[in-house]
């Protein structure tokens, strides 16, 4: 599908026009001027009955905490002002419709998933998605068919899915419903998610993507290209990540083409409250008229400061700011060039070390640091003089904290045996066993480890010896080992 | 009709000029310049509302943060200015014939184009050539200059807004970088009093501790700052600015309104509550 300019379709006059309006913070503006005498919930009656939560949030914070009412509308049958609100994001971010949630983004992951695979269903995903579509695949019984993210070995992060590898995946299973796509990983790396669409799309099958690191993707030419641009049938959007909304304020966008939205809707209030809290929503709709006013510009701005960053954290030496030099191949067909990712092993520091070091000796707090890099989130908030902060601190560990340059410890990826279904691991009876001698037995948890980020073993799953050898050679090498109920992982819950 | 100018010292406490008249207001990329003309302080400028320098009582803050320094190493050559947009901090040191040259580090060019045009009491001599200014961020400026001089002197606005990157640790350690065996450190310091300055005044002092060995503060009374009492913060690699070779200052012949080799010594003498608040400046407060 071709993809239109960004520049065109946002630098319009009747585009800037129609996102001039904001229509739910319009409402509630109007809702607490007419003062109405509130005998609903929530309880603390615009901050009255709770007096702190004034004095700490604000007074104008707690008076538009209401409830959902026939001039605010109904998140989960929206008729009004949300409804406006919504098409409004969908004009915005340049698809046929937008849900607004507010369960973050692993909501709207879990609504993709619910909404087209079913018990027994089988759905295409990478190995490194985010825990919320394996979560997704518990609650709905499906089972998913895993493709081997590529792996940068020099920097230890995972890559995308070749579309050689997505092809062999739709071919070996004709019947699954879905593919489903990080666009980008956490670290920014896209799959080549034109072609991946077009696979898929032959196949019959939805295409659904995790844009939970993606929200700017839609006001940017010269940013990797954005899901619904690309026709994709769904995407979950974190607007609170690089967007400026609230946390936990997220959008479900979609192609209506191949999908029923009204059963879309349904399945997002499967597992959505029904008190939607009116900060979260407002919040989304005002960022949506910065995105659709000021996004092109911010995004510049953005590309400006983390090309300045990579520059001068790369001039300190050690440090390894990568940027868009690491794709242009099958497994990162592009590269999100906000995203600071910085390999910091020529330093002779792993990337959590560095991380806290910044964190507790510079006041200052980046996204994450895994063993050999750490990742910096440049947004809509951000300024020069921050940056160069950063760039200062850098400067000064290095100063003041030579290390020993250090290898990066190999890994391999391990092909997954999937015995049982998430979901029946997940109920299933289960019982400790120690990690060492648990060869043969299905796993009843997750084993993630960073890096390079990618699950080792998830629920359902068969423990082979070599994966035992490989996470005891990660515990040696130091990497961080999460997810299992035992911290120390000398233990595994397996299936009785 | 009157016009009044206030400054919120604290949330409960209040400083007002009355005002003449307004000659300025204007927003620049950084901050809200604004230039008074009143009877009691002369000409004033603030940024963000917040008092900077008045012609009447500019001379205490420029003697202390200039002199001190100066005083305790008369070998000092080159020297690194950071913020000083009004210039004054400038005027004091091309005093100094020994001065060979002054980098002079100021994020927001409006500043020094609005004390060129309104305060020239202030900015006369930016002109000199020993002078050079440069128009970026005091941070980036300072981690890119190794062993290059022998005093900085921070003329910063407060730790909020464009001057907040000037009172972290990377700065601070940048700036053991780019100074000389014999360098010095002087800061302005923030006052003791109030406790929101004093937090700051404190974070400061922990961090500059970090990386000097001799570490000390001296203070000076500045009627229009608020409290009236405030500090400078003295770090060096090895200067004692308590071993003082006063005859060999006072043989420059400088006429000077505030400081002198007396006060110099004396400056350093803090009263007890502010010893303390420096001695514990590790406790988060």
């Amino acid at each position: 599908m071709a993809r239109t300019s960004i520049s065109d379709r946002v630098g319009g006059a009747a585009f800037k026009s129609r996102h001039e309006k904001t229509p739910i913070e319009a409402a509630l503006i109007d809702y607490t001027r007419r003062r109405v005498v509130p005998f609903d919930v929530p309880g603390h009656k615009q901050g009255r009955g709770t007096p702190g939560l004034a004095e700490f949030l604000g007074e104008k914070c707690v008076s538009v905490d209401v409830n959902s009412s026939k001039p605010l509308d109904n998140l989960s049958h929206p008729t009004s002002v949300i409804k406006e609100a919504e098409d409004l994001a969908a004009d915005a971010f340049g698809c046929s419709g937008a849900f607004f949630l507010v369960g973050g983004t692993t909501a709207s992951v879990q609504a993709m998933i619910l909404s087209c695979c079913g018990e027994g269903d089988s759905i295409i995903m990478p190995r490194n998605v985010h825990k919320s579509a394996i979560n997704a695949a518990i609650l709905s019984g499906c089972v998913p068919i895993y493709v081997n993210p590529g792996i940068d070995t020099a920097l230890g992060i995972p890559l995308g899915m070749k579309l050689e590898d997505i092809e062999k995946a739709i071919r070996e299973n004709p019947g699954a419903k879905a593919v489903f796509v990080n666009n980008p990983t956490y670290y920014g790396v896209c799959s080549d998610l034109s072609g991946i669409i077009e696979a898929a799309h032959r196949a019959g099958m939805l295409v659904l993507c995790d844009e939970a690191h993606g929200t700017h993707f839609y006001f940017h030419d010269d940013l990797p290209a954005a899901a619904m641009h690309l026709g994709a049938d769904m995407a979950a959007v974190s607007v609170h990540k690089t967007g400026g909304s609230l946390t936990q304020s997220s959008m479900l966008l979609y192609n209506g083409a191949r999908l029923n939205a009204d059963h879309l809707r349904v399945v997002i209030n499967l597992t959505q409250t029904t008190s939607a809290s009116y900060l979260l929503l407002s919040s989304l709709d005002i960022a949506r008229k910065n995105l659709a006013l000021n996004g092109e510009a911010t995004f510049s701005k953005v590309l400006q400061i983390a090309e300045y960053a990579r520059g001068e954290i790369n001039a300190i030496g050690g440090y390894y700011a990568f940027s868009s030099e690491i794709a242009g191949h099958a497994a990162a067909a592009d590269f999100d060039r906000t995203k600071l990712s910085v390999h910091t092993l020529g330093l002779g520091l792993a990337g959590f070390e560095v991380y806290d070091i910044l964190r507790d000796e510079y006041g200052i707090q980046i996204e994450f640091g895994d063993v050999a890099n750490f990742l910096a989130i440049i947004s809509v908030g951000d300024s020069n003089l921050a940056i160069e902060r950063l760039v200062a601190a850098l400067a000064e560990i290095k100063r003041r904290k030579p290390g020993r340059r250090t290898d990066m410890f190999d890994h391999e990826y391990i092909s997954p045996v999937v015995s049982i279904t998430p979901k029946q691991a997940f109920f299933a009876k289960k019982k400790k066993a120690v990690l060492r001698e648990s060869a043969g037995a299905v796993s009843g948890e997750f084993v993630m480890c960073y890096p390079p980020g990618i699950p080792v073993i998830a629920p359902g799953e068969v423990i082979t010896q070599e994966i035992i050898d490989y996470i005891l050679y990660a515990q040696k090498k130091g990497a961080l080992l999460t997810g299992t109920e035992d911290m120390d992982l000398r233990y595994i819950n397996i299936l009785d | 009709m009157e016009l009044w100018y206030t400054e919120q010292h604290t949330d409960s406490v209040r400083f007002s000029i009355k005002v003449k008249r307004h000659l300025l207001s204007e927003q620049s990329d950084f901050q809200r310049i604004d230039v008074f003309e009143s009877d009691e302080f002369g000409k004033f400028l603030t940024l963000d509302g917040l008092m900077m320098v008045t012609e009447k009582d500019e001379f205490i803050y420029h003697d202390m943060i200039v002199h001190v320094p100066m005083a305790s190493n008369p070998g000092i050559r080159n020297v690194l200015v950071i913020g000083a947009g009004d210039g004054g901090t400038v005027r004091e040191l091309t005093r100094y014939d020994s001065v060979a040259h002054i980098d002079m580090v100021e994020i927001d060019k409006k500043v020094v184009d609005v004390c060129i045009a309104y305060l020239p009491q202030l900015s006369c001599r930016l002109g000199d050539k020993r002078v050079h200014i440069h128009y970026e961020d005091g941070l980036k400026f300072v981690r890119q200059k190794q062993n290059a001089y022998d005093l900085i002197i921070v003329d910063s606005t407060d730790p909020f807004g464009p001057g907040e990157g000037l009172f972290t640790k990377e700065f601070y350690g940048s700036c053991v970088g780019a100074l000389s065996n014999d360098g010095i450190l002087v800061n302005q310091h923030e006052s003791p009093y109030y406790p929101a300055y004093a937090r700051n005044m404190k974070r400061a002092h922990r961090r500059i501790r970090e990386f000097f060995p001799v570490c000390r503060v001296y203070q000076a009374h500045i009627p229009t700052y608020p409290s009236g009492h405030w500090l400078f913060g003295f770090a060096s690699k090895s200067i004692d600015p308590l071993c003082l070779d006063a005859d060999k200052w006072n043989a420059l012949g400088l006429k000077t309104g505030y400081y002198n080799t007396d006060l110099h010594k004396a400056a350093f003498a803090l009263p007890n509550y502010v010893t303390e608040m420096l001695e514990n400046a590790d406790d988060e407060s």
